[in-house]
């Protein structure tokens, strides 16, 4: 199971995966410092980033991938995302909404 | 859950060499430790939104723009990131069964978690000194509910880590111990990607101007 080709190959995937997370951050760090671009841009940006750099972790350090192997981890984590996408934009959304009625 | 595919560990990625019934057991295992991770995702989720629905509400005391330090945040942020990369690689020793390498890099880990956690409480007691305390506004206490609760999470991760060097010290290197150890580097990847919310969310919208 363990040759050093593989083994080589394991090392460089977190490497790697440092390496695309150490710049996504460095780049967002970078357009907030600098002021690169105007505020509403450099928010959906950094977003943006944020949101790379998450996959690149779930990738090089967590391990999921869209191989058969790895499908149980997947669906759940698709689900939660769902949950969580569900449950976040729609407290933002009604206490949002609350708070410019109590206006 | 898909059917017999050779001796391959799925949840972790790693190659642990044991007989197929003993592989399935630990992957059931790491597997219910993931359901556990993402319900602590929800958790995170719903402090996140809170913080999103108080940043209007600071009632004359200090703003995200005069309470963050971005220098600092990108430290811990820098700290944080090689901590995950050094649990890879504790991780890798722990497949090939290098002992050592396997203590070294959790040591390192340790070492990096420690000074993150050290940087965050700087930062609350510079924020306390500025008047920039929970019971301000609205803002500030869900500020310090979301990143004091990954700081929490750290700090649990770090105690974990130690309980891990008694373990392998005591009992040696036996399956639950290898499965206590994959279940550690999925929590401390996970409150590295929870990290970049933070950072991403909370810190630099916080001072986009």
């Amino acid at each position: 199971m363990t040759s050093p080709r593989l083994e080589r190959r394991e090392t460089i995937s977190y490497l790697v995966g440092y390496g695309l997370a150490l710049l996504l951050t460095l780049g967002a760090f970078a357009l907030v410092y600098f002021r690169l671009l105007d505020g509403r841009a450099t928010f959906h940006i950094v977003l943006g980033l944020g949101l790379v750099q998450m996959l690149v972790h779930f990738r090089c350090f967590l391990h999921i991938d869209l191989k058969r192997s790895a499908r149980a981890d997947l669906t759940l984590l698709l689900f939660s995302s769902l949950i969580i996408g569900l449950m976040v934009l729609g407290t933002i959304v009604i206490l949002s909404d609350l708070r410019e009625r109590m206006m | 859950m898909d059917g017999v595919e050779g001796p391959q560990l799925r949840h972790a990625g790693l190659n642990l060499s044991h007989d197929p019934e003993a592989l399935e057991q630990i992957e059931s295992d790491v597997f219910g430790f993931w359901i556990f991770l993402m319900s602590d995702a929800v958790l995170f989720a719903l402090l996140f939104a809170i913080h999103g629905t108080m940043l209007g509400a600071t009632v004359g005391a200090p703003g995200p723009a005069e309470t963050f330090k971005i220098g600092s945040a990108f430290i811990e942020t820098l700290l944080l990131l090689t901590s995950s990369l050094t649990f890879g690689l504790a991780s890798l020793a722990l497949k090939r069964h290098q002992p050592w390498r396997l203590v070294l890099w959790l040591v390192v880990t340790l070492a990096l978690g420690l000074g993150f956690l050290g940087m965050e409480a700087h930062d609350f007691a510079t924020m306390a000194g500025d008047h920039a305390t929970p019971d301000r506004s609205g803002f500030l206490s869900a500020f310090f509910v979301l990143v004091g609760m990954h700081g929490l999470h750290v700090t649990v991760g770090s105690l974990w880590i130690v309980v891990m060097f008694v373990q392998l010290a005591t009992i040696g290197r036996d399956r639950q111990v290898e499965v206590n150890l994959i279940r550690l580097s999925l929590f401390w990847h996970f409150l590295d990607v929870i990290w970049i919310a933070i950072f991403s969310i909370v810190y630099l919208q916080g001072l986009i101007r």
